[in-house]
C-alpha cells in the first residue's frame, strides 16, 4: 500500500467540498458551547468518539466490500437521524466521488452516497486497505471542524494543530478497530450517536445567516 | 522595457508600477467548448462593486432570449440569491445558492465541487441551457475563477473603490476576460478620474476588453450583455460547424 497515496486522499486541500462544512462546530460556537481551545478539544474528542468511530467503521467496510455499498449506505442512514446531516454527508460524498474519479477508477456507488461510503470506494480504487480508509475517515472528522474553528473563533492555528496531533493516536486506534470489523454484518458496526450534533444540525439548517453549509 | 512590449502606445507616469501581466493582450484561454452543456461565465469582484446588480441586469436583458440560470456564492447563506428572487429577474428554480464556509475564493478556485454540483443540478432539472452565470462571493483583487468551473470570467470593480484599483492590478483585473468598471455615475462624487482608470486598465490588460458601466444610467447593462451575447452566439456557431 502506498502511504503517499493515502496522503493525497487525506490532504485537506483535496477539492472534495469539505471546506464549506464545519462538522457541527458553527452551531456549537453560536450557542456558546465552544468558545476557546478547551471547548474545541472537548468537541473534537466527542465527535471523534461518535461520528468519527461510525465513519471509520463504514469507510473500512465500504473499502473492503465496495460492491455491498447499498447496505453500508442504508446503515449510515439508520445511524444519521438528522435529515440535515444526511444531506451534508451525501453532498460531501458526491464531491469526494468527483475528486476521486479524476484520480482513480472508482467503482459505481450511486450518485450521492454517504461520505464514508464514497471514501471507502475511493480508497479501494486507490489501492488502499480498509485501515487506511478508516484512518482517513477518523482524521477527516476532526480536521474539518478544527479548520472551521480557526476561521470562526480566530483560534491560534498552532494550538489547534497541537490539539490535532494529540488526537492522532486515538484516530489510529479507532481506525484499527474499524479495520478489524470489515467481516461483520452491518448491524454489528458501531452506532455511536451524538444527539447534540443532530439537534444542532437541524437548528443550523433553519438559520437565515450562516457561514458553513453544515 | 515597456516600450518593447507590443501594443504599448501610451506613456507612463514616474509613479506607475511596471506591468504584471505576463503576456499583455494575449488570450490565455482555450477555445470555447462546444459540448452540450451551457456556456459558463463567472462574475467576480470586491464586495459592493455591483456583481449581484449586474447579474440581475443581465437576467432582465438576456432572460427572454437565452435559456439562463444563475449560481450565487454567498459568504453568508443566500443573501444574493434572495436579492435576485425579490427582484423577480428569474424564477426560483433557475437560481441556486452555494454556501462557502468563510472562503468565497476557495469555492470558485481551489475546491469548485459545490459550484459544479449546483451547475449540474440546474442543467439536470431545467434541461439544456445556453448560459449559466456563476457569481462569486465578494472577495478581493486576487480572486479568480478556476477554468474547471467557468469558460470566461468578468471582473467587476467600482469607481467608488478608488481610481487606483486598475493600477493595483491583481489576477482579477489583469486576467479577467472582461473588466467592468462600474458605478461611473459616482465618479464626480468621489473624485475618481475615469481616464486614469481607463489608461491603467489598458496598461494592465493589454488587448483584453474593459467597459465602463452605470446601472443607474443603463439598467440593461448593454455593453456587458452584448459581450455575453457574442460569446453565446460564437459558441452556438462553433457547435453547429463541428456537429
Amino acid at each position: 500500500m502506498s502511504l503517499a497515496t493515502l496522503l493525497v486522499l487525506a490532504d485537506g486541500r483535496l477539492p472534495a467540498g469539505g471546506h464549506a462544512h464545519s462538522g457541527g462546530l458553527e452551531t456549537a460556537v453560536s450557542s456558546g458551547r465552544v468558545r476557546d481551545l478547551a471547548g474545541l478539544s472537548g468537541f473534537l474528542h466527542g465527535r471523534l468518539a461518535t461520528s468519527g468511530r461510525v465513519a471509520a467503521a463504514f469507510a473500512a467496510a465500504a473499502c473492503a466490500r465496495t460492491a455491498e455499498w447499498p447496505v453500508w449506505d442504508a446503515g449510515l442512514d439508520a445511524r444519521t437521524p438528522s435529515p440535515a446531516l444526511r444531506r451534508a454527508s451525501r453532498a460531501q460524498g458526491r464531491a469526494l466521488l468527483r475528486a476521486g474519479r479524476a484520480m482513480w477508477p472508482v467503482a459505481a456507488v450511486g450518485r450521492e452516497p454517504h461520505h464514508p461510503v464514497a471514501l471507502g470506494a475511493v480508497a479501494a480504487a486507490a489501492g488502499l486497505d480498509p485501515a487506511a480508509a478508516a484512518v482517513a475517515a477518523a482524521h477527516g472528522t476532526v480536521t474539518g471542524p478544527a479548520s472551521a474553528a480557526v476561521r470562526l473563533l480566530g483560534l491560534d492555528p498552532y494550538a489547534v494543530h497541537a490539539l490535532l496531533a494529540r488526537l492522532a493516536p486515538e484516530c489510529d486506534r479507532i481506525a484499527a478497530d474499524a479495520a478489524s470489523r470489515t467481516a461483520a454484518p452491518v448491524d454489528d458496526l458501531p452506532a455511536a450517536g451524538a444527539p447534540l450534533l443532530d439537534i444542532g444540525a437541524e437548528q443550523h439548517a433553519t438559520w437565515e445567516v450562516r457561514l458553513f453549509a453544515s | 522595457m515597456h516600450a518593447e512590449q507590443p501594443g504599448h502606445d501610451h506613456e507612463h507616469g514616474p509613479d506607475e508600477v511596471p506591468h504584471t501581466h505576463p503576456d499583455p493582450g494575449v488570450d490565455p484561454h482555450a477555445p470555447l467548448t462546444t459540448g452540450p452543456r451551457a456556456l459558463r461565465i463567472g462574475i467576480g469582484g470586491p464586495v459592493g462593486s455591483g456583481k449581484t446588480a449586474l447579474v440581475a441586469a443581465l437576467c432582465r436583458t438576456l432572460g427572454a432570449e437565452l435559456r439562463l440560470a444563475v449560481v450565487t456564492n454567498d459568504i453568508y447563506t443566500t443573501e444574493d440569491a434572495d436579492f435576485l428572487l425579490r427582484n423577480g429577474v428569474l424564477p426560483a428554480d433557475r437560481i441556486r445558492a452555494v454556501e462557502t464556509g468563510c472562503c468565497p475564493h476557495t469555492a470558485i478556485r481551489d475546491d469548485i465541487s459545490a459550484n459544479l454540483d449546483a451547475v449540474e443540478d440546474l442543467e439536470a432539472s431545467l434541461g439544456p441551457l445556453d448560459l449559466v452565470l456563476v457569481e462569486s462571493g465578494g472577495d478581493n483583487l486576487t480572486a479568480t475563477f478556476s477554468k474547471g468551473l467557468i469558460d470566461r470570467q468578468i471582473f467587476v470593480v467600482d469607481v467608488a473603490g478608488g481610481d487606483k484599483v486598475p493600477r493595483k492590478g491583481g489576477p482579477g483585473v489583469t486576467t479577467a476576460d472582461l473588466l467592468v468598471i462600474n458605478k461611473t455615475d459616482l465618479a464626480p462624487l468621489v473624485g475618481a478620474d475615469l481616464t486614469v482608470m481607463d489608461r491603467d486598465a489598458t496598461a494592465r490588460r493589454g488587448a483584453l476588453p474593459t467597459v465602463f458601466l452605470s446601472l443607474v444610467e443603463d439598467p440593461a447593462a448593454a455593453p456587458v450583455a452584448d459581450w455575453v451575447r457574442a460569446l453565446v452566439t460564437a459558441r452556438v456557431a462553433a457547435a453547429g460547424a463541428s456537429g
